[in-house]
């Protein structure tokens, strides 16, 4: 195991095959805890390796990143309940997103799964009274630039982010799953009709949406920043609810592709159960699965040719070429350069 | 390398900290099992600035992005910085406060304060007298126990406390003198052998100061719930440890007498000390 760690595959085999960390030495589990660390997974790994054998420093880090992940899981779970109670006056259904989802519903991508910001989706038509309501709670506007914030109301899928200023916790008020400039127009009425109350009246989407949502945000918006999380609960969601009916849903979305590669990725990294009419890879699965990687055993981000390559897809798939271009422009001017 | 109960493992785009870490830290041994609780990476911001003013980034498991880079001649403290930032945001297995820690006779004096209210030099000046030092920047809170746990990294001194504790510490072992840093000239101080060497021993809190600089000789008793709310105030994961963080600082106000101190010099302030220290 001394050779140079230079792509995160030790992670991916952990996960999968957590048995196979028996063959780890100190400089295997360093960089392994490493990256985990770096692709805020360290929490989902402290539960799946639970109760192996491992060296006694691995697992005093992992009983840490485990404690620390049912933490984060109580405050995630007591920020929706904050929601709840400053929006039930409204009357309006609220959808949990992401990791509180997960949370929320019990579900096994929810395990050790850090979570930082609250998601929501409400419907569009009542975004301003939430925000207003939200706003009386004691959340306030984050971003402090007239032009972001012009953005994000006109073409964004979400409001500006909000924190609150006493629990310095943010909230993403979405009310579709993808920016209004991207070229798919997921169905956001048929995420409210077919999603599910929890006890407390908060909602989840129906799986296959969840499923959905996490693949439009990693395949079809972002950068694929943190995309082995993302890429993880996609696995346990379809592990733990099958993928009958996802293509049609997905195709309602216009988010037939995004799915399409998420299954296969799933498949090819994660082992995920998939159909094998669905494994036929298309010539770009190869970069999409390097980018997926693109982390050594310090935590470090590689590959930075193909990251700012991604950087500029999603930008491309974000916008138009004359708004990109007007948005570059006014973005560099403020003094904005990629990472 | 590993301080008190943590390990850590620092990388470098240069060579030079690396070599002032490796003298510096020749005592500490290594992490246990070789696993590293927390990595420290100093890089540079673009390829270019490894060697065309270089400037160091401070990275690693957690970091800060609002952190500004510093010049490659101020890579000791980098690291330094990064690995504190690395406790700061990381550590979940203790209680953090910050504050030093000084031992004798098994129980621990843990001071605390805002940065210049003196408790690095206090607690290097209380080492050169026998005390054990603990920490000078965090002391370790373990949840299950409310025993204190020793970081004694190496004792940054600010300013005038370095010419203060150089005359005290005659054979002491100093970092370069790092000059014109955001908060002034700093130098490291290494530890004496006996804290390297007990840094695995905790010990029971026995009394919390809270001293202030630049006033002149006073003292006070603080009732438990401005205790709190200051020991609140100067712990980095208190929230992050939810129910545990909790516990572990009630337990702490309750059973350990807290006392502020106003000192106008070295001296008065440890005269001071040690009357308390003979009450507790």
């Amino acid at each position: 195991m001394g050779r140079v760690v230079n792509d995160a595959m030790p992670l991916v085999r952990a996960l999968r095959d957590p048995a196979s960390t028996g063959t780890l030495d100190a400089a295997g589990w360093t960089a392994l805890l490493a990256m985990a660390r770096a692709e805020q997974l360290i929490g989902t790994l402290a539960c799946r390796l639970d109760g192996l054998p491992m060296p006694a420093a691995a697992k005093r880090i992992l009983a840490e990143a485990r404690s620390s992940a049912i933490e984060q899981r109580r405050a995630a779970l007591w920020e929706a309940e904050a929601a709840r109670r400053s929006l039930v006056g409204l009357d309006c259904p609220i959808v949990l997103l992401k990791g509180t989802a997960f949370a929320a519903a019990g579900l096994t991508a929810g395990l050790g799964r850090s979570i930082g910001d609250l998601d929501i989706l409400v419907p569009r038509e009542r975004i301003a009274e939430v925000e207003a309501a939200l706003l009386a709670a004691g959340w306030e506007w984050v971003k402090p630039d007239p032009y972001d914030d012009a953005y994000y109301r006109k073409w964004m899928h979400e409001l500006p982010p909000l924190i609150h200023r006493e629990r310095d916790r943010m909230i993403d008020v979405h009310h579709t799953i993808l920016p209004l400039t991207a070229k798919p127009t997921p169905d956001a009425s048929a995420l409210f009709a077919e999603s599910a109350a929890l006890e407390n009246g908060l909602r989840v989407l129906s799986p296959n949406d969840m499923i959905v949502h996490a693949a439009a945000h990693l395949f079809a918006d972002g950068e694929l920043a943190g995309g082995l999380r993302n890429l993880w609960d996609i696995h346990c969601l379809i592990t733990e609810f099958g993928s009958d009916g996802l293509a049609a849903r997905a195709e309602r979305h216009q988010l037939g592709d995004a799915v399409a590669r998420a299954l296969r990725q799933a498949n090819d990294l994660y082992g995920t159960p998939i159909p094998e009419s669905r494994r036929t890879r298309d010539r770009a699965d190869r970069l999409y699965r390097r980018r997926l990687l693109a982390r050594d055993g310090w935590g470090r981000p590689t590959q930075r040719v193909l990251r700012f390559g991604f950087f500029v897809r999603s930008h491309w798939l974000r916008m138009p070429p004359a708004m990109l271009g007007r948005h570059l422009w006014t973005k560099w001017r403020k003094g904005h350069r990629p990472a | 390398m590993r301080i008190g109960p943590v390990g850590f493992r620092v990388g470098s785009d240069w060579r030079a900290p690396i070599a002032e870490l490796e003298r510096l830290y020749a005592d500490y041994p290594v992490p246990e099992g070789g696993i590293p609780d927390f990595n420290v990476r100093l890089f540079a911001a673009r390829p270019w600035r490894r060697l065309l003013r270089p400037a160091v980034v401070l990275g690693g498991d957690f970091v800060l992005p609002e952190a500004a880079p510093l010049p490659l001649a101020q890579g000791l403290l980098a690291a330094e910085m990064a690995m504190n930032l690395q406790m700061a945001l990381g550590q979940r297995r203790y209680l953090l406060l910050h504050a030093s820690a000084v031992e004798r006779d098994g129980r621990a004096l843990l001071m605390t304060g805002l940065s210049g209210a003196g408790k690095s030099t206090l607690a290097a000046l209380l080492a050169a007298r026998g005390w054990r030092l603990m920490g000078d920047e965090f002391a370790l809170v373990d949840p299950a126990s409310g025993l204190i746990h020793a970081f004694p990294r190496l004792v940054s001194l600010k300013n005038e406390a370095i010419e203060v504790v150089r005359a005290a510490v005659p054979g002491g072992r100093f970092g370069p003198l790092i000059a014109g840093t955001p908060k002034g000239d700093i130098r490291h101080l290494v530890p004496q052998t006996q804290s390297i060497a007990r840094m695995a021993e905790p010990a029971q809190p026995a009394l919390i100061l809270f001293p202030r600089f630049g006033f002149e000789p006073a003292q006070r008793a603080l009732r438990a719930s401005e205790v709190f709310v200051r020991l609140t105030q100067a712990s980095t994961n208190y929230v992050a440890l939810g129910e545990r963080g909790f516990e572990a600082m009630v337990r702490l106000v309750r059973e350990v007498p807290a006392r502020a101190i106003d000192y106008p010099n070295a001296d008065a302030a440890l005269a001071q000390v040690e009357a308390l220290w003979g009450e507790s």
